[in-house]
C-alpha cells in the first residue's frame, strides 16, 4: 500500500510516496536519484548501499523505505563539504589509494566514519574486523585498512563531532 | 624530462574525485527517458527440453509491455552468441560449437539459462510477471563435473558434442618428454583440482538497450571491459546491425577480473527489444543472477608429472588436464585452457621437454572463461606445485631448487619448448630481493616459536612468470583468434594547449585516467589537468580492443606513444617553420620545441594554436590541425615475473589456516605509477588467496543446481581474512619491444599467490605426512587432512 514519508536526507526534507515494499536504497537510487549508493548483492552482505540512519551505519538494502520515516539519512553525496572538500575519511581513501573501480567505496567509507565514531583509535585488527560487513574486489583491503586508520587520525585531529561521540 | 606528475610518480588518482562524492555513473546509475524494464525467466533445471512457454498471465499484468521468447528471436533473424577463438583438436578437427541463442528456444543447459524476457514499466512490476510466466519444462539428465562428463555412461550436454569433448587439444614434444621421463632419477606426480570460481565484480552486470527511429540509430550501455569488442560481436553475429548504426558505451565499471570482457545473452536481448517495443529497455542484474550467468573460471583437473635428474634439475614436464568449458562456448574460452595455459608451464625454469594435454569438455554448468589470470593463475599453480613436492622429496631446499633451474638472465631471449620466447627477465634477482624481506632464514626459528604453542607453521614459495598483451595479431590469427589484438589511441590537441586522449583500452578500476595522463604530461610538460582521457564509448574512441590480460599499458600506453610521437613530429615541422629553422635544428624537450644553441623556442600549446589557428604555418607542407591517431601492434607478449613468499600458521586443533606474512618481489618493467601498481598487486594477492583459502563454486552433481549461489554461501575474502602485504619490485630489466619498456601488473598477484599460499600450507602440515590438499584449505578439509594422517598407519 503507498504510504507518504517525510524524512531528511544529508540535512533536506524529503516528502515522497512509496509502495510498502520499497527500500530505503530504492527511494535513495530512483526516488531521489541519489545514485552514489550501490547495490551489490540481494543477501545484505556486501555493504555497497551503508548510508547512516539516525547517525548510525545500516545496510539500505535491509531497511525499508517507510522504517526511515522522520529519520535523518546521511549518504555519501553528503560528506563533502559545500565547497568540495572532502571528508577527512574520503581524502584518506583518496590518499592512500583506498579505491579502486569505486563500487564499494562509498559503503565503505560510510562503514569506516561509523567505525570511527565507535572506535576512534582502532587498530589494524579492528578495522578489518569491522569491515566485515563490506566486500571489495579490487584493493585486497590493504589500502582501505591504511585508509581508514589514517581517516580516523584526521578525524580525531579535527575533533570531527562523529569521532568525538564515542559511544559504545 | 620527468615532470613531478609524469612517469614514475605517486600521482593519487584523478577518478577519485567523482567516486568518492557518490558521482561515478555506473550503468546501473543511467536513466534514458522512457525507460522501460527487463527481468529475464531463468531455468530453474540444469539440463532440460522447453516443452511449451505460456506467456498470457504474465502479459496481462499490471504494467507489462512485453513478454518475448526465443521464437521472436528466432522470428527477427537474431543469430547466437560468437565464440571469439577457435581451437582444433589433435587431430586437426575444428572444435565443437554449439548453438547458443540469446534466449533458449527448446532446450536449456545450464541452471540460469533464460527462456524470455519480460518487460514492464517498473523493475518490480516485470519481476512480479516473470513469476507468471508458465514455462514447462522436461527434465534431461545433467552433468556438471568435468571428468564426470567424460565417463561412457554421461548425459550428453549437447548432441552435436559426442562425448561431450569441445576439443581434445596439445602442444609440445610427446617423443622427447617420454626420453626425459625414461632417464630420469626421480618423478615427482600430483593430481590437482584448480577450483572453479565465480570472478564477483561487485558492481553486477548491467545494459540498457536504445533504439532511435529517426535515425536508425542503436545504443547500448553496458558495463563491459570492451565496447568495441561488443559492438563487433552483437552488431556483425547477433542483431546484424552495422556499426555505424550501433554505438556502445561502457561507462564507469564497477570491477570486471575478465567476466565482463564477454558478449552476454542480456546485451542483445535489451537492443533487440528496445527497437520492437520503441523505448529504451533496462536490465540490471541481481547477485543471484550474477552467479548464475557471470561467466565463471578456472575449473582444471589435471594430471602432472616432473622428471628430474639426481641433482633436482628438470628433465621433462607431463600435463593432462581435463578442462570444464561449461554449457556454452564463452566469448574467448577455448583459449584460456590452451594458448594461455599450457604455453606457460615453462614457468621460469629450463625444462627442456614439455608436453601437455587438454581435453575441453561441456557440463550443464555456466560458461567458463577467463578470470583474473586467465589460464596462467592454473599455469602456475601446476608448475609450483610440482617443484615444490619434488624439492621435499628430493631433501633440496625449496629457493636452491628454482636457483638451480632458473634460466639464467644471460640467456635470454629464451625459446620455451611450449611456444613462448621470453624477451627478458632475471628470475633469480626476484628470488634474491624476495628471501630476505620474507626472512627466510629466521623461519626455522618461528616454526619452532609456533611449535611451543602447538601450532604448525609453513613458508611457500611461488616463482611465476606470465604472458601479457596477447600478439602479435597475425600470429594470434594462426592460433585461432577470430579479432586483432592491437590497441588504439588517438592525441587530440586543442587550440588552446589542452589535450584530449582517446584510447581503445578501458578502466574498470585500473585508473588509467591518471595513468595514461601521467605519460602524455611526462611527454608534453603539460600539468594533468590540461589532460583528459577518454575511453569506453565506441561513438567517441577509435576502434580498440579494450582491457584484459594485463594489457592497457603495454599495448593501449604503446599506441598512445605512437600517436604522440607523430604530433610531436608535426609540430616539430611547424615549430620549425614558425621559428624559421631547419627542422634539423630543432631540439624537443618535454613539449618544448628549440632552435639549438639559442634561446629561440615555442611551446606546445603556441605550436597548437598555429595548427589550428594557421597563419604561421607550413601550408604547403601540412595540414592544420593537431590530432593523431595510431594503432599498435605488439611484437610479442610482454612477461611480467616475480616471486611470492607466504607463510602461515595453522592451528591443527581446528584447522584454521592463518597467513602470518606475504611477500612479493616483482618484475613488472618501468612503472608509470606505483601507487597504482602496488594497488594492483593487492588486489590480485587477495584474488589468489581467496582460491587458496576460501572460494569454491559449487553444483550439486546429480542436480546441477548451484549451491554457491550468494554471499552466504560462497566466500568471498574479507578485510579479516587477510594480512597486509610486503610488495616490491625492481626495474631493471624493461621489456625490450615495447616504447615504454613495460610489462603489465594487473594479473601478477592471482596467478602466483594461490600456488605460494597451497605451497605454505602443505609446507606446515608435510611433518604430519601430507603431501598434498586440493584448494580451499578450508579448516574443515585441513582439520579432516590432519585427522586422516593421523590414523594412518605410517608407510
Amino acid at each position: 500500500m503507498p504510504t507518504t514519508i517525510t524524512l531528511s536526507v544529508n540535512g533536506r526534507p524529503v516528502t515522497r510516496t512509496v509502495e510498502s515494499r520499497t527500500l530505503l536504497v530504492q527511494l535513495l537510487r530512483e526516488h531521489l536519484g541519489l545514485t552514489g549508493t550501490h547495490v551489490g548483492c540481494d543477501t545484505c552482505q556486501c555493504g555497497a548501499c551503508v548510508v547512516h540512519l539516525n547517525g548510525r551505519s545500516v545496510k539500505s538494502c535491509a531497511v525499508l523505505a517507510v522504517q526511515a520515516d522522520g529519520a535523518e539519512v546521511a549518504t555519501i553525496e553528503g560528506l563533502a563539504a559545500a565547497d568540495g572538500t572532502l571528508h577527512p575519511m574520503q581524502e584518506a581513501f583518496r590518499k592512500h589509494h583506498g579505491l579502486q573501480c569505486g563500487f564499494c567505496t562509498p559503503g565503505m567509507v560510510m562503514s569506516a566514519i561509523d567505525l570511527v565514531r565507535r572506535h576512534p583509535t582502532p587498530t589494524e585488527r579492528q578495522v578489518r574486523t569491522e569491515l566485515e560487513g563490506n566486500l571489495c574486489r579490487c584493493t585486497g583491503y590493504h589500502n582501505i585498512v591504511r585508509a581508514v586508520l589514517s581517516g580516523a587520525e584526521t578525524m580525531r585531529g579535527a575533533g570531527d563531532p562523529g569521532a568525538a561521540a564515542a559511544a559504545d | 624530462m620527468a615532470t613531478v606528475n609524469g612517469i614514475g610518480a605517486a600521482v593519487t588518482r584523478r577518478e577519485d574525485q567523482r567516486f568518492l562524492t557518490g558521482r561515478g555513473t555506473y550503468t546501473d546509475d543511467i536513466n534514458r527517458p522512457g525507460q522501460a524494464y527487463a527481468v529475464f525467466v531463468r531455468s530453474p533445471h540444469a539440463h532440460a527440453r522447453v516443452a511449451a512457454i505460456d506467456t498470457a498471465a504474465a502479459e496481462a499484468a499490471p504494467g507489462v509491455i512485453a513478454v518475448l521468447t526465443g521464437r521472436e528471436l528466432a522470428a527477427d533473424g537474431i543469430g547466437g552468441l560468437p565464440c571469439g577463438w577457435q581451437v582444433h583438436s589433435k587431430d586437426g578437427t575444428p572444435m565443437i560449437e554449439p548453438a547458443h541463442p540469446p534466449l533458449a528456444l527448446d532446450t536449456v543447459h545450464h541452471v540460469g539459462d533464460q527462456v524470455a524476457v519480460v518487460i514492464a514499466e517498473t523493475r518490480e512490476a516485470a519481476r512480479d510477471a516473470a513469476e507468471l510466466v508458465e514455462v514447462d519444462w522436461d527434465e534431461l539428465p545433467a552433468v556438471v563435473d568435468a571428468t564426470a562428463a567424460l565417463a561412457e555412461d554421461a548425459a550428453t550436454v549437447h548432441e552435436a558434442a559426442p562425448g561431450n569433448i569441445c576439443f581434445d587439444w596439445h602442444l609440445g614434444d610427446a617423443v622427447a618428454v617420454d626420453a626425459a621421463f625414461a632417464q630420469a632419477a626421480h618423478v615427482t606426480r600430483l593430481e590437482l583440482v584448480n577450483t572453479r570460481l565465480v570472478p564477483n565484480a561487485i558492481e553486477p552486470r548491467a545494459a540498457i538497450g536504445e533504439y532511435d527511429v529517426a535515425t536508425g540509430e542503436h545504443t547500448l550501455y553496458t558495463s563491459s571491459q570492451n565496447p568495441h569488442v561488443i559492438r563487433l560481436l552483437m552488431g556483425a553475429f547477433v542483431l546484424k546491425i552495422p556499426e555505424h548504426k550501433l554505438r556502445v558505451v561502457a561507462p564507469d565499471v564497477g570491477g570486471g577480473f575478465g567476466s565482463k570482457i564477454f558478449h552476454y545473452a542480456e546485451e542483445a536481448v535489451v537492443t533487440w527489444a528496445a527497437r520492437r517495443i520503441g523505448r529504451p529497455v533496462k536490465w540490471t542484474a541481481d547477485r543471484s543472477e550474477s552467479f548464475l550467468t557471470d561467466a565463471h573460471g578456472r575449473d582444471h583437473v589435471t594430471e602432472a608429472a616432473l622428471a628430474l635428474d639426481a641433482d633436482g634439475r628438470f628433465l621433462g614436464l607431463k600435463v593432462s588436464t581435463v578442462a570444464n568449458m561449461g554449457a556454452y562456448l564463452s566469448t574467448f574460452a577455448p583459449s584460456i585452457p590452451t594458448y594461455l595455459y599450457a604455453t606457460l608451464l615453462a614457468g621460469q625454469y629450463r625444462t627442456p621437454a614439455i608436453y601437455a594435454e587438454v581435453k575441453a569438455v561441456f557440463t550443464n554448468t555456466a560458461p567458463v572463461d577467463a578470470y583474473r589470470g586467465a589460464g596462467r593463475p592454473e599455469a602456475c599453480y601446476v608448475v609450483e606445485r610440482l617443484v615444490e613436492t619434488a624439492a621435499r622429496e628430493l631433501g633440496i631446499d625449496r629457493a636452491e631448487i628454482r636457483r638451480r633451474n632458473f634460466i639464467p638472465a644471460s640467456e635470454m631471449p629464451y625459446a620455451t619448448p611450449v611456444a613462448l620466447e621470453y624477451d627478458c627477465g632475471d628470475f633469480a634477482a626476484n628470488l634474491d630481493r624476495a628471501l630476505p624481506q620474507a626472512d627466510y632464514d629466521g623461519f626455522a626459528a618461528r616454526a619452532a616459536e609456533s611449535a611451543r604453542r602447538g601450532r604448525l607453521r609453513g613458508i611457500g614459495f611461488a616463482t611465476y612468470i606470465e604472458a601479457c598483451g596477447i600478439a602479435p595479431s597475425n600470429v594470434a590469427g594462426a592460433l585461432g583468434a577470430r579479432a586483432g589484438l592491437y590497441e588504439s589511441a588517438e592525441v587530440r590537441f586543442h587550440p588552446t594547449g589542452s589535450v584530449s586522449v582517446f584510447t581503445g583500452s578501458h578502466s574498470h578500476g585500473q585508473g588509467h585516467e591518471t595513468t595514461f595522463a601521467q605519460i602524455v604530461a611526462d611527454r608534453f610538460g603539460l600539468a594533468l589537468d590540461q589532460i583528459d582521457i577518454v575511453h569506453g564509448d565506441t561513438a567517441r574512441v577509435p576502434f580498440g580492443m579494450g582491457t584484459y590480460g594485463s594489457r592497457s599499458l603495454a599495448v593501449g600506453g604503446s599506441a598512445l606513444v605512437k600517436a604522440m610521437d607523430k604530433v610531436e613530429a608535426k609540430a616539430k615541422k611547424i615549430a620549425a617553420h614558425m621559428l624559421e629553422a631547419a627542422e634539423s635544428d630543432i631540439e624537443v624537450k618535454a613539449g618544448q620545441f628549440t632552435v639549438v644553441g639559442t634561446d629561440k623556442s615555442l611551446g606546445i600549446a603556441e605550436i597548437a594554436g598555429s595548427a589550428y589557428v594557421p597563419h604561421r604555418f607550413p601550408l604547403d607542407e601540412l595540414e592544420p590541425g593537431l590530432d593523431e591517431q595510431a594503432f599498435y601492434d605488439p611484437k610479442n607478449f610482454t612477461y611480467p615475473n616475480g616471486c611470492h613468499v607466504c607463510e602461515v600458521e595453522i592451528d591443527p586443533d581446528t584447522g584454521v589456516v592463518t597467513l602470518v606474512a606475504f611477500t612479493v618481489a616483482d618484475d613488472f618493467g618501468r612503472v608509470i605509477n606505483p601507487l597504482v601498481v602496488e594497488g594492483q598487486v593487492h588486489g590480485g594477492l587477495v584474488q589468489g588467496i581467496g582460491q587458496a583459502l576460501l572460494e569454491h563454486c559449487h553444483y550439486d552433481p546429480t542436480t546441477g543446481q548451484l549451491l554457491t549461489g550468494a554471499y552466504t554461501d560462497y566466500a568471498m575474502p574479507r578485510a579479516s581474512d587477510v594480512p597486509s602485504f610486503r610488495v616490491d619490485w625492481h626495474e631493471d630489466v624493461p621489456c625490450t619491444h615495447n616504447p615504454l619498456g613495460v610489462k603489465g601488473c594487473g594479473e601478477a598477484g592471482t596467478i602466483g599467490a594461490a600456488a605460494a599460499v597451497m605451497n605454505a600450507v602443505i609446507d606446515a602440515l608435510a611433518s604430519r605426512g601430507i603431501r598434498h590438499l586440493d584448494m580451499p584449505a578450508t579448516p574443515h578439509r585441513v582439520w579432516q587432512a590432519l585427522r586422516d594422517a593421523a590414523v594412518r598407519p605410517a608407510a
